[in-house]
């Protein structure tokens, strides 16, 4: 323990800790740009710098470890005054569109600007020229308004392990990129929007689809379908000012049918929809001997990252479309079919916390007949544009229930949302593909939580199954290397692209409060706890469908509707 | 642990150490026969204090080269084949003196070694006609080394008494420009890798520390952080592996000290880092160079290569049980990267960006192991103190700072080049003794010390005692050493924005105060100097306002900057604004520069008398702001003139007058 003073109170911390560590826990703000919870400190936008007593200059609160007996200033004159200058420096080489910004009211500049109290433009002078790049689908990179803090580039190096930007340049003529200054779309990017969901100004937004779906749901010709991920009924709420984590699937429901969607579809139907084709594939490879493990096939980024820097690994992956794509097929054939209803008047919409999903719905194999299983794709956060350009308030919607058939759900399908639930639920029903009884616990506890790593080992009839699940793709290469080398007892792997999985997505809001993500977990373990049914395979609609129309799991018609192919991708630069 | 095991294995190998004299002498026995070739016949031959052929000394260091050295060097060969003299023709560095290259050094038997100047190739065959005939052409001797075995010249005055040599304490340099810098054994002839192979077997590691500690030698890359206790803190880290890195990557303006010590003695550095090395506890060392010194690269590889047959590098160094792998590592040239965590990231194959610190690279630095960052110089000097022992260095020096330091001089000076002082030497001393003063009989202005990082001195401060408090105390630093001399047409705010442009173009960007902040003092420096024709209200307005900034700008920048780059980057505006406030007012509120070197703040005009209407100025102006009748007096228009001056350079009678 050590002891110091801060604003001339005492305080004890622990030696090694932060000073901004401490001051957090203390309640002591001090504002930060580049800082990321949990990655080694960069040092970059001197916002959080304190006055230390004896120390030359200031000191950078992120990065400096506290010592016996020091003595801190973390609102002196001096520290203000240089917190203050470094914003008036940003803003005097930032675009004034604050009004046209997709972040305004939610911007880490502006509201810096605002709590420093910077009402003057007091450093004047050349501003650098940027083009937009908008060559991604999933996307857009915006550089005249990126101050450098360099977090996107940390999580995609660090956090995600593929390094698609970094610095270029020197001076005033530094800038965020892929390597020279491509677009993404050639780069290694893989879309999963994690440096959006951490930039702290507009520099990084995705490729927005509101115009078009707009433009369907005004189109009178159009049929227009919408299905939401189990992730973002627990997320959305925030948009509005409600608490992280509260379920709001019925006034979301509510509002999309007021949006005029003609009909609200559960992307957790297709999720079991997804179980009853991965878990027949999972109990197949086990008896006919492989490939395996068998990795799961749900998070496109996770998709093209392994098609670029894992091709060899190809084999191993679930030939499963992931649910956005199995319920935007089946809504297209089976759906369409039952209602007599032209696909190709059609118009099928989703809603995730992805941005890598846009990505996928482009893919040309995801599509039949010239027509693709999924037209549009939004974020959570678009979504939440959209029910607020119509005037909703999420907070005063009363609740109605999704449209059928696609509408009923198990709690296991819900799971998808969070990093090991398409563990848990593929393992409760591959226990009753293999034993035909249900498992006796439905939760595999060291499945649960937040870390990126998590193994398990069940038996289910007599027969021992390794797990394991990454997220965080650093993490998931930590378990492919071991695979690589030879590693032999796992026999399922789930990889979900964002850490922590769907809850922490590239199209949630933009929340860099750790809290918040645990908020969103619980929300969705406590949806399943108390849940009526917690198998997929136990879903009414899900029985239905293979009777009307699938016939059996891994049939012939599930071939060529709810299953794809993947291609080695060649990293271009 | 790893400590104490190594110094273990250190004294049960102490007695298998040898001499590097004796290995040399007894290899010359056994593989070349020489079976009467004894201690003093091979030290007399490798210090050429005997010769028996002449022997002919090329300076083709850099700057040689850039002076014509290589053109003189055929001309030399071309000369000795078609006259069929049988000499001796040998490439060494620099010696310091570079405005006279190149330089051409002859020794003839028996005779003290001359050195001469500015020998381009048409000088080859006068030069070499007299000499062997017995007559030295005294317009182009500098002097004769001392040789105690050599008879002198007559009525020629020796090297050291030379007004540019003589205040000088060679201790680095000594060799530099004298010894053959691809010549293992002449290095070793001169008591090279002596103080190696005694560390090896008398010291362990933290006793060397101690050593270099006691001696008070400190970093000569600007810092002049304790060289020894920067090395036994990497000592103390425990590891598996430490690093030893040598920053070469001299990026300052006007330097050019590290190049020449490099090019000229490169076994110096070597040895230093090797017993660095040691010392640290290090098996593994990095040389971070810059790629712009390719001839210092092939003499460093050459040496490494050279070092590692013989023994005194690689595995089982001189049999003492030590290893060290020296590897170079080429800079792309980022000015940056000459920051040591911005240099480990570069060497880790990363850009080159500084970090944080602490942790500091003794703590976790290269590769996360314990790691120390010396520059060239300071390697250099760690032989002779390990040789000649803490107090012969420490006797020299003021209280804070000991031994020498090196300077490279430039700008507007008599004797450019490099010299090496004791620490206290004045300023004083550095530009008007040993640098032979301001050519053109024009005034010395101020000298600018310590590269960007650094500030101008005036002439108030000419005699303060050169280490690193003091010059501190006066707003500039010690830096690497480049001394840029300026004199009464420099003008003192483009002097600042030079530096600003340099410092905001190299910046790497990372933290917000340094890449934004040098971006936008410069933009005020340029709006200073800019004249007011180009400028409408809004544009005065922003000068004055970024005048009223300049400072708090240029604090804020300093105070919370994340590396040293940044840290110094407002130096050069601070000191030039602390010592030259009035150059700054006459910009700002007189619109004029008083030095005359800012063009837009000049006003020309043509006097009526002179004027002979020869039209040649009006076809000249690229600003079409000359009118006139041909064989009348021509004006020019005021709101037009650029500044540009090129009406004063093609008029043949004087008549364009500037102010």
């Amino acid at each position: 323990m050590v002891k110091l003073s801060v604003n001339n109170r005492n305080i004890e911390a622990k030696s090694g800790d932060t000073i901004l560590s401490v001051l957090k826990r203390n309640g002591i703000k001090v504002p930060t740009l580049c800082h990321l919870e949990g990655l080694f400190p960069s040092g970059a936008c001197r916002m959080c710098v304190v006055e230390v007593e004896g120390l030359p200059g200031l000191v950078p609160s992120c990065a400096y470890p506290v010592q016996d007996g020091m003595r801190i200033q973390t609102h002196s004159p001096r520290a203000v005054r240089a917190r203050k200058t470094i914003v008036e420096l940003l803003l005097a080489d930032h675009p004034d569109d604050c009004l046209y910004c997709v972040r305004n009211g939610d911007c880490d500049l502006q509201n810096l600007a605002e709590e420093l109290g910077v009402r003057q433009r007091r450093y004047a002078g050349k501003k650098s020229m940027h083009q937009i790049d908008s060559s991604s689908p999933s996307l857009i990179r915006d550089p005249a308004k990126c101050i450098l803090c360099g977090k996107c580039v940390r999580v995609c190096e660090e956090i995600q392990g593929v390094s698609a930007i970094d610095f270029i340049g020197r001076g005033s003529r530094a800038r965020v990129g892929p390597a020279f200054d491509e677009g993404l779309n050639v780069s290694s990017c893989i879309n999963c929007g994690q440096c959006v969901t951490v930039c702290p100004t507009g520099a990084l937004r995705e490729q927005s689809a509101l115009k078009d779906v707009i433009d369907a749901l005004n189109d009178p010709g159009k049929f227009v379908v919408v299905q939401h991920a189990p992730s973002v009924s627990v997320t959305l709420g925030e948009e509005f000012g409600i608490k992280p984590g509260t379920d709001m699937i019925g006034a979301m429901t509510t509002a999309l049918r007021r949006l005029g969607f003609d009909r609200v579809f559960d992307t957790s139907f297709s999720a079991d929809l997804t179980i009853m084709e991965e878990g027949s594939e999972l109990v197949k490879r086990i008896r006919e001997g492989g490939p395996l493990p068998l990795l799961t096939s749900c998070s496109p980024g996770w998709i093209k990252f392994v098609e670029q820097f894992y091709p060899e690994l190809i084999g191993h992956v679930s030939s499963c479309k992931s649910p956005q794509q199995m319920l935007g097929a089946i809504a297209k054939s089976y759906f369409a079919e039952r209602e007599g209803i032209d696909p190709a008047r059609m118009y099928s919409v989703s809603i995730m916390p992805c941005t890598a999903k846009k990505f996928e719905a482009e893919r040309p194999e995801l599509s039949s007949g010239g027509l693709a299983d999924v037209d549009a794709v939004l974020t959570t956060r678009e979504a939440a544009r959209l029910i607020r350009m119509r005037g909703l308030d999420l907070n005063s919607l009363p609740p109605e229930p999704a449209d059928t058939p696609f509408g009923e759900r198990s709690s296991a399908g819900k799971l998808f949302g969070v990093s090991g639930g398409v563990m848990e639920a593929a393992a409760r029903s591959a226990h009753y593909l293999l034993t035909g009884e249900e498992m006796a616990d439905p939760v595999i506890k060291s499945l649960r939580g937040l870390d990126g790593i998590k193994e398990a080992t069940i038996t289910i009839g007599g027969l021992e199954l390794g797990l394991a699940v990454a997220s965080g793709l650093a993490n998931a290469r930590k378990l492919l290397d071991q695979i690589r080398a030879g590693r032999k007892d796992l026999h399922f792997m789930e990889v979900m692209t964002c850490p922590g999985g769907c809850i922490a997505g590239g199209g949630q809001p933009v929340s860099s409060d750790p809290n918040a993500i645990r908020a969103r977990m619980k929300s969705l373990y406590a949806i399943d706890t108390g849940a009526a049914n917690r198998v997929s395979h136990r879903n009414k609609q899900i029985q239905k469908i293979y009777e009307e129309f699938l016939g059996e799991p891994l049939g012939e018609r599930s071939h060529k509707l709810l299953h794809t192919r993947y291609v080695t991708r060649d990293v271009m630069i | 642990m790893a400590e104490t095991l190594t110094e273990k294995k250190l004294m049960v190998k102490k007695a298998m150490i040898g001499d590097p004299v004796d290995y040399f002498v007894e290899r010359h026995v056994k593989e070349f026969g020489e079976s009467s070739l004894t201690r003093e016949i091979w030290l007399a031959r490798k210090r050429r204090e005997e010769i028996v052929r002449p022997v002919l000394f090329v300076g083709t260091g850099t700057c040689g080269l850039g002076a014509g050295a290589g053109r003189t060097l055929k001309a030399i060969l071309r000369y000795l084949t078609e006259r069929r003299v049988e000499a001796d023709v040998v490439e060494v560095g620099c010696i310091g003196i570079c405005v006279e290259e190149p330089l051409v050094d002859i020794q003839l038997s028996g005779k003290n070694r001359l050195s001469f100047r500015q020998i381009t190739e048409d000088r080859v065959a006068d030069l070499l006609d007299g000499v062997f005939a017995g007559k030295v052409p005294s317009e182009r001797v500098i002097g004769q080394h001392r040789n105690p075995k050599a008879a002198s010249w007559d009525d020629i005055p020796y090297l050291d008494e030379h007004p540019f040599f003589a205040p000088q304490t060679r201790r680095v340099l000594v060799r530099c420009g004298l010894i053959n810098p691809r010549d293992l054994e002449e290095y070793v002839a001169h008591g090279g890798y002596r103080a190696l192979a005694e560390t090896l077997s008398r010291y362990t590691p933290s006793e060397v520390c101690e050593q270099i500690e006691k001696s008070g030698l400190r970093g000569r890359g600007g810092g002049g952080f304790p060289a020894g206790l920067k090395w036994k803190l990497a000592l103390q880290k425990p590891a598996d592996q430490r690093y030893l890195i040598c920053n070469a990557d001299e990026g300052d303006p006007g330097a050019f000290m590290d190049r020449a010590v490099i090019e000229g003695d490169p076994h110096r550095l070597i040895e230093g880092m090797a017993i660095a090395a040691y010392a640290m506890g290090a098996t593994r060392a990095y040389i971070y160079i810059r790629a712009e010194y390719p001839l210092a690269i092939s003499r460093l590889d050459e040496a490494i290569a050279q070092a590692r047959s013989a023994g005194f590098l690689g595995k089982n160094l001189f049999g003492s049980g030590n290893d060290l792998e020296i590897v170079i590592k080429k800079g792309a040239g980022a000015f940056v990267c000459g920051e040591e965590t911005a240099l480990i990231h570069s060497i880790e194959g990363r850009r080159g960006m500084p970090r944080p610190k602490p942790p500091f690279p003794s703590e976790s630095g290269l590769f996360g192991k314990p790691t120390a960052v010396s520059n060239v110089e300071t390697l250099a000097n760690v032989p002779d103190i390990l040789d000649r022992g803490a107090d012969w260095f420490s006797v020299i020096g003021t209280e804070t700072s000991k031994g020498t330091k090196v300077f490279a001089l430039s700008g507007k000076i008599r004797y450019t080049g490099l010299v090496e002082v004791a620490m206290g030497t004045t300023l004083r001393q550095i530009v008007f003794d040993i640098g032979g003063g301001i050519p053109e009989n024009r005034a010395y202005k101020a000298v600018q010390i310590g590269g960007p990082s650094g500030g101008c001195i005036p002439e108030a401060h000419l005699d303060i005692q050169i280490d690193y408090e003091s010059l501190k105390r006066i707003g500039a630093m010690m830096g690497s050493g480049g001394l840029v001399v300026m004199d009464e047409t420099t003008c003192m705010v483009d002097i600042a924005k030079y530096f600003m442009d340099f410092i905001q173009r190299e910046s790497c960007g990372k933290c917000i105060p340094c890449r934004e902040g040098t971006r936008r003092m410069l933009e005020i420096l340029e709006r200073i100097t800019r004249g007011r024709r180009n400028e409408n209200g809004v544009d005065a307005l922003e000068r004055f306002k970024g005048v009223m900034y300049l400072a708090r700008l240029a604090s804020v920048i300093q105070d919370t900057s994340l590396c040293g780059l940044g840290k110094s980057a407002p130096n050069p505006v601070l000191s030039t604004l602390r010592w030259f406030r009035d150059e700054y007012e006459a910009h700002i509120y007189e619109r004029r520069c008083p030095a005359g070197a800012c063009p837009e703040l000049l006003t020309y005009l043509i006097d009526e008398d002179q004027c002979r209407g020869c039209t040649l100025c009006a076809k000249q102006c690229p600003a079409e702001a000359i009118l006139g009748k041909p064989k009348a007096p021509h004006y020019i228009l005021p709101d037009k003139c650029i500044g540009c001056g090129a009406c004063v350079d093609v008029c043949r009678f004087g008549a364009v007058n500037v102010s």
